[in-house]
């Protein structure tokens, strides 16, 4: 049994040692945010937080996260009020969606590290994150927009209205 | 047709609801009017598109897949639209297999080709109009009022002071006879179309609950991972399993139609076992196909004679005529679709019937490969769509299906198949590698007389829907962005030849368009230096007939700033039309030694009327992306029948700090709608290996842009 901490609940896993934590997150706990795109470290999709920091979950074993405090897409946010969230969606990032978990995770680490990063810190941060869908130009300008929300400065007069008060969409989540 | 409907819902409901993205469970929406109903509210279906609860909930059946192109918002906008409510209030289902959701620019049940807007832009206001007449009338019947003096609004027919909700009105609607006089909004009525709204599927995607193919799971479930050959087409001729089922978690291995399937508890364990498995393979028609055959297979094939494409003046009397001439050959490299979310299926046969829960473009091709594979009859098949994580044409194949099925049937288990990113890369069907030529010759007064394109490459439609292209015609899907030619010259001759090169083509994401505008728009590039003419000027003389063309030429020339880039950039150009949109490009880049930078892409784009302009924007700024990738880094490579690249350190996409600053200007035109999913790709290759030719007076034939030496 490993025990390790998700989203801050203590859980136990009953795995080999060397089980990539991708796999502990997806396949034994359900949390299915964190997503699988290479194995190999090299696209980002799958990055969550150990202990704080980004983390590639595909490479990394899951013993070695025991006893550490990982956080997943899931536990970002209780209702997607995370400046992160907020300027992704403000900014209507995603596409397929599907690297989105590992932006994400990304963007956050970052902007814990740097408030107010530039476009050559968000370069160096976010370089090891693919998105076949190309929303580059819209991470940045997501991140740059979060640092302001977490800011606490006023919405940017030139952000894109949103039209529709209640976007629907949020099916799929359990119990939702 | 109604009660199997019904049924189909119920059951989707019952068995799946938390685990298929977009399933409601009937009356949780609306729990204010479900509390004042005794009972469940029934579901009425108003046509193949709309069902409508006697709780006022709405459900939208949408037949195209969701791949990040925004269908799940576009086509809900197209029917809310009509239908008279907010767009977020419809839910949206993704529509089982039905000969009623045939995408009819295609002929198949299918997401693709740019098609979903251009295709529901009609359908489905219609289909909106329609249930809004319908239950203006039933409204009408029972007030005793004139059906135009009654209006609608948020979901209720209005008459002077009275009021019904649709969920009231649903049944009496749907009792009528098919209305006769269905009216349209005219464009200065919409309150949605033509807005650009915050994408409906936006919320789900940044909290990690959109589920894809990869994320279903079910009670019971076991993983699959599958050896495939590592050599095309070859097949199994013995395995050894015995270290494999020692191992931790393994249920099964058992070999399928497309190799060796290892089944656990969980896909870490059968990914274990899978590397672990001892295969012989039998060596399969493509065991000694090669870079080196398959571009000398195009070479040698390229002597021939093709299929005429398009045919004005005299061609071969104009080149003999004039002396000033210019040739070129290009040759394009085969890609692979590298979508995110790697293939993968998950399948349960339950109370009778195969449940297939799949990320695909082609939900009834899926259902007769699962059919197939299962021996049941296509109709007790199930297919629930999920999201796509990326689809740019890899999931109109459903290879993945089968073994996924057989899996589930051996094992009486749900089973979710999934495949390694290494499996996907080298397992792909590639977009075709392509050889064209290209001839032009000036008359005497240096005007250009003749234009030839001579296109050598395999054919996709061929294989994807055998019988399909006519005999004696050119795949229509082969000659895309060249039977358009917009330059005015009196003498052109295009053709076509099909040469097949050893392995299986797919559609990629702007298929021809990406291989013929290249071709075409680097030559024009060619035609302008012989000329001595500025690349613009010299397109813009000869677009004299072509007001759309020009106009987006004009627009990109002048927001790039065109002709005065800043000290120590160069500027290329490119122009296509292609899925009913007009696009113009200008790249700009620098170059340092052999270290080149792309700085800046600029895009104009007609693409007629907009559903959602931000939407638009985005596959614009996606597609420049992704059309840059594929001209500075990809190709895929075989040796003695084995594709080389594997992963994203061989396969290289591009990334966030590489990305250009892209700039897309969207021209406000009343004409129809254009594909937007697609075009953008095409443009960059030329506009950028044009900039560096400005650069370097280098002409790339060949792609892609590393290959040559310089380093991004």
């Amino acid at each position: 049994m490993i025990k390790l901490t998700v989203n801050g609940e203590p859980r136990e896993v009953d795995v080999a040692g060397d089980t990539p934590l991708l796999w502990v997150l997806r396949d034994s706990l359900g949390l299915t945010g964190t997503k699988y795109g290479c194995g190999m470290s090299l696209c980002g999709a799958c990055t969550v937080h150990v202990d704080g920091a980004p983390t590639r979950a595909c490479i990394t074993p899951v013993e070695s996260a025991a006893g550490k405090a990982v956080t997943t897409i899931e536990g970002v946010s209780p209702d997607r009020s995370h400046p992160v969230q907020r300027a992704w969606m403000e900014i209507d990032v995603p596409q397929c969606g599907y690297c989105q978990s590992g932006q994400i995770m990304s963007a956050i680490a970052l902007l814990k590290q740097n408030p107010k990063p530039s476009d050559a810190d968000i370069d160096a941060a976010m370089s090891g994150n693919i998105c076949r869908c190309g929303t580059y130009p819209r991470i940045r300008k997501a991140i740059h927009r979060a640092a302001a929300i977490a800011a606490g400065l006023p919405r940017d007069t030139l952000s894109r209205a949103t039209a529709f008060a209640q976007p629907a969409g949020t099916t799929g989540k359990e119990g939702g | 047709m109604a009660t199997s409907r019904r049924g189909f819902i119920k059951s989707t409901a019952t068995a799946a609801s938390g685990l298929v993205i977009a399933c409601y469970l009937p009356g949780c929406s609306k729990p204010e009017q479900a509390a004042s109903n005794a009972g469940p509210p029934k579901l009425v279906k108003a046509n193949a598109f709309l069902q409508i609860g006697t709780d006022g909930s709405i459900t939208m059946f949408c037949d195209k897949s969701e791949m990040g192109q925004g269908v799940y918002t576009a086509l809900p906008t197209l029917l809310a639209e009509e239908l008279g409510v907010a767009p977020d209030v419809i839910k949206v289902e993704f529509a089982p297999p039905g000969n009623e959701y045939v995408n009819k620019m295609l002929g198949a049940q299918a997401t693709g080709g740019s098609t979903s807007v251009r295709e529901a832009w009609d359908k489905i206001r219609m289909a909106g109009a329609e249930a809004r007449t319908r239950l203006i009338a039933a409204a009408a019947d029972e007030w005793n009022a004139p059906p135009q003096s009654c209006t609608v609004a948020d979901g209720y027919v209005l008459f002077t002071s009275r009021r019904k909700s649709f969920g009231e009105l649903a049944e009496a609607a749907a009792a009528l006879p098919p209305p006769q006089n269905v009216q349209l909004k005219g464009k200065n009525e919409f309150k949605y179309v033509g807005k650009t709204a915050t994408r409906m599927d936006t919320p789900s995607k940044v909290d990690g609950s959109a589920r894809f193919g990869i994320d279903v799971r079910l009670p019971n479930m076991l993983y699959a991972a599958l050896a495939q050959p590592p050599e095309l087409g070859a097949s199994v001729r013995s395995f050894n399993a015995d270290k494999a089922k020692t191992m931790p978690g393994v249920r099964e291995v058992l070999q399928t139609s497309s190799g060796v399937a290892v089944v656990a508890d969980s896909w870490w364990q059968a990914k274990q076992a899978r590397d672990a498995l001892e295969i012989q393979w039998n060596a399969g028609p493509a065991a000694k196909l090669s870079n080196a055959s398959i571009y000398a297979g195009l070479k040698n094939a390229a002597s021939g004679k093709g299929l005429e494409v398009r045919k004005q003046g005299d061609a071969d009397a104009g080149w003999k005529a004039n002396g000033r001439r210019v040739e070129a050959t290009y040759e394009l490299p085969m890609l692979a679709h590298a979508t995110l979310e790697p293939q993968n299926c998950t399948v349960e046969f339950r109370d009778g019937a195969c449940h297939l829960y799949v990320p695909t473009q082609v939900q009834q091709m899926a259902q007769a490969a699962a059919a197939k594979a299962a021996g049941l009859p296509p109709e007790q098949v199930l297919v629930h769509t999920t999201f796509l994580g990326g689809g740019f044409g890899r999931r109109l194949e459903v290879d993945f299906v089968p073994a996924a099925v057989e899996c589930a049937k051996a094992l009486d288990k749900p089973v979710k198949l999934l495949w390694t990113r290494e499996d996907d890369t080298t397992h792909d069907k590639y977009r075709p590698p392509a050889r064209n030529t290209l001839s032009g010759a000036f008359d005497s007064s240096g005007k250009l007389d003749t234009v030839k394109i001579h296109m050598v490459a395999p054919s996709i439609t061929s294989r994807w829907a055998p019988g399909a292209v006519p005999q004696g015609t050119p795949d229509p899907f082969s000659v895309e962005a060249a039977h358009n030619f917009p330059y005015d010259v009196p003498n052109l001759y295009i053709d076509y030849l099909q040469h097949e090169v050893g392995l299986e083509v797919g559609y990629w994401r702007s298929v021809s368009h990406a291989i013929n505008c290249f071709t075409i728009e680097s030559f024009m590039d060619e035609l302008a230096a012989e000329a001595q003419l500025d690349p613009v000027e010299f397109r813009r003389s000869l677009l004299g007939k072509e007001p759309r063309w020009l106009a987006v030429l004009d627009v990109a020339a002048r927001k790039a700033n065109w002709g005065s880039p800043p000290s120590g950039r160069h500027q290329g150009v490119a122009l296509m039309s292609g899925y009913d949109t007009y696009l113009a490009q200008v790249a700009e880049i620098s170059l340092e030694g052999n270290k080149l930078k792309v700085h800046r892409i600029v895009c104009a784009i007609d693409c007629g009327q907009m559903v959602n302009p931000g939407i638009v924007q985005a596959q614009a700024e996606g597609g420049i992306v992704f059309g840059l990738t594929a001209a500075l880094f990809s190709e895929i490579n075989v040796a003695n029948g084995k594709v080389q690249e594997q992963n994203f350190d061989t396969y290289r996409l591009l990334r966030l700090n590489e990305t250009p600053t892209i700039e897309v200007h969207l021209l406000n035109t009343d004409e129809k709608p254009g594909g937007m999913g697609e075009p953008t790709v095409a443009l960059v290759a030329p506009a950028v290996c044009n900039a560096i030719y400005a650069a370097t007076r280098k002409r790339l034939r060949r792609l892609p842009i590393v290959k040559h030496g310089f380093v991004v």
